[in-house]
């Protein structure tokens, strides 16, 4: 017996089970979907609900203007969390001056200077310089980088804000390489080719034209790589020390937000101490830091699309 | 009369040419010193580890003498962590980006979502080590367990994850997806026949790239509480174990000299890892490169 088309879809509309599937299966990518979302929900449910726990115990003024820390001390626990932000700012100004300079060059070189094949070999190159695990990154600055600075500046420590500064910079110049790359290159050819038909040297071209024009993608890269400084961690707990300072000395051993994270977690702060909910305080502190840095970014990106 | 005063010209234009010949020096030698960087970090490992390296690297477990300290159980507990991570996140980012892609209708709650994820690409690791402390390893109790440390490292790398198979999802040109469509084939059909199968080098690649990230990540287990010192190897997802990077991070911390050597081998081998899993996402992104 032959079924005609039409009788195979009057079958096939019988069929419950398929219409059931295909009802289902967006509501399980959405709720797929939303894990997401739920995970930023986590994120800040549980910094805010054990910071708040963290604040009946400590007040927020000693913790916002304080300007010591000293949590593991026998007598009195001071919990300033001044000098933790001093010890990632150092880390990340030395990271910016590092990594600025390089990495916006190497982004006028691949999208200025280099040929396709040139560009074809260095881009992957930068790209496993970004794959590196900050492990090894860590292991580098402690083992080679403060070595060698000490050669030339004895006055430099075993642990100090330069050598993990330095590394961190390293890491963050991919970063700011390829981002500021795309945000050159999607300048449109024209204007360039107006310039350089104008009697423009590639120089004035890409110092005039092009760097202007992606200005603000640019500053959008150097926005997220510094997100990127301030939350990096195993460079700055190898190479940086744990001594919490607020002061200026760069030369000596520093502590940061996320080197504090990760003393505390390496040791057992019982649960329920006032040292287990500093962690959250500080990873707080460190969220909204990188926070206001991602969503300047967005903002300034943006900008820079909307432009052409 | 003369309009152009063609000395001037000349001298004024080769002071430009140099100008311009000097900085293209400055930007080719900022490029090359980033690879120099690499260079002399891979020179310093291998210098440094490769001698090391030996069977009993690979088959002893750590111990407090440096001669005899071996990576087994961060070698099986990393295999161990990805067996969790590869699963947990795949399912979960390529659901996400078929729901974004093909379903999701343009609101408020999707533009959220695309938000959010952003967002949280830009979130420390660290952060997601909190996280997985409060969630896995105390509200849902399951300890310092594989599972807790793998449901947190897979949704540290979810973002990446999503974005790569939106952008693999949203390379399949529709002409297939309207044919498939046009043939009667239902729209879950067509994801899972269609745009699934031409998505899939893509899909892979991202998400090998995005493991990798999770097999060198350290901070998420130290904050989660994952040992370093094991004389075991995990029987199932709900023991304990320890993985490459914590290991290595326990070498360097190390006051003694010896550990140094012990940790520069583990890297290397932390690295071959690595290098691996980024040459297998090559070998699929070359072979199925495919343009419509």
């Amino acid at each position: 017996m032959r079924t005609s088309v039409q009788e195979m879809i009057a079958q096939s509309k019988g069929k419950k089970n398929k219409k059931f599937l295909e009802k289902m299966i967006p509501v399980i990518l959405f709720l797929i979907a939303s894990v997401s979302v739920l995970t930023t929900i986590g994120i800040v449910v549980t910094l805010v609900v054990e910071t708040i726990t963290f604040f009946t115990r400590v007040s927020v003024f000693d913790f916002i203007f304080g300007t010591t820390w000293l949590p593991f001390s026998n007598k009195e626990q001071l919990f300033g969390i001044l000098p933790l932000i001093a010890g990632t700012l150092k880390v990340t100004l030395i990271a910016v001056i590092v990594a600025v300079p390089i990495g916006i060059s190497s982004a006028i070189y691949l999208s200025e200077y280099a040929s396709d094949s040139v560009r074809r070999v260095i881009k992957p190159v930068l790209e496993v310089l970004a794959g590196v695990p900050t492990i090894v990154y860590g292991f580098f600055a402690l083992t080679f980088v403060t070595p060698v600075l000490q050669s030339f500046f004895p006055e430099i420590k075993i642990f100090n804000a330069i050598s993990p500064g330095i590394v961190v910079g390293i890491m963050i110049i991919p970063m700011i390489a390829s981002l500021s790359e795309d945000a050159m290159s999607s300048v449109p050819k024209q204007i360039r080719e107006g310039a350089l038909a104008m009697g423009s040297t590639k120089f004035e071209v890409a110092w005039k034209i092009t760097v202007p024009a992606a200005l603000s993608g640019i500053i959008a890269s150097v926005v997220l790589a510094v997100s990127r400084a301030i939350g990096e961690t195993m460079i700055v707990s190898l190479a940086g020390g744990s001594t919490p300072k607020f002061d200026g000395d760069f030369t000596g051993s520093i502590q940061t937000m996320t080197a504090y994270i990760v003393q505390v977690s390496k040791g057992d702060a019982g649960y329920g101490t006032t040292i287990y909910y500093s962690i959250y305080a500080v990873g707080f502190t460190l969220f909204v830091f990188t926070m206001l840095m991602n969503v300047l970014a967005g903002y300034l990106s943006k900008r820079f699309r909307e432009e052409y | 009369m003369r309009y152009i005063e063609h000395e001037k010209v000349v001298k004024r234009m080769n002071g430009r040419l140099i100008t311009n010949m000097l900085f293209k020096g400055i930007f080719m030698a900022a490029t090359a010193l980033a690879i120099l960087v690499l260079v002399i970090l891979g020179y310093r490992l291998i210098t440094q580890g490769a001698g090391h390296i030996s069977m009993d690297f690979l088959t002893n477990f750590s111990s407090r003498f440096p001669e005899k300290a071996g990576i087994k159980a961060a070698l099986i507990g990393s295999l161990w962590l990805m067996a969790v991570v590869a699963p947990t996140s795949i399912i979960l980012g390529v659901g996400s980006a078929i729901y974004l892609e093909e379903y999701a209708k343009k609101n408020k709650i999707t533009a959220f979502i695309r938000i959010n994820i952003a967002n949280l690409a830009g979130v420390p690791s660290i952060v997601f080590g909190l996280l997985g402390l409060t969630i896995f390893v105390r509200a849902l109790a399951l300890g310092n367990s594989i599972l807790a440390a793998g449901f947190t490292m897979s949704l540290l790398i979810l973002p990446v994850i999503i974005v790569a198979s939106q952008e693999a999802i949203r390379s399949v040109p529709n002409e297939l997806r309207a044919a498939s469509l046009g043939m009667g084939a239902t729209k879950w059909q067509t994801i899972v026949k269609i745009i699934l199968p031409a998505a899939i080098p893509g899909i892979l690649t991202g998400s090998i790239l995005a493991l990798s990230r999770a097999v060198g990540e350290t901070a998420p287990l130290i904050v989660i509480g994952i040992p370093v010192i094991i004389q075991f190897l995990p029987t199932g997802v709900l023991d304990t174990f320890t993985a490459l990077p914590m290991q290595i991070y326990d070498w360097s911390s190390r006051p003694q000299q010896e550990f140094q050597v012990v940790a520069a081998a583990g890297i290397i081998i932390l690295m071959i890892f690595l290098l691996l899993m980024n040459s297998v996402a090559v070998i699929i992104r070359n072979k199925f490169h495919k343009r419509y």
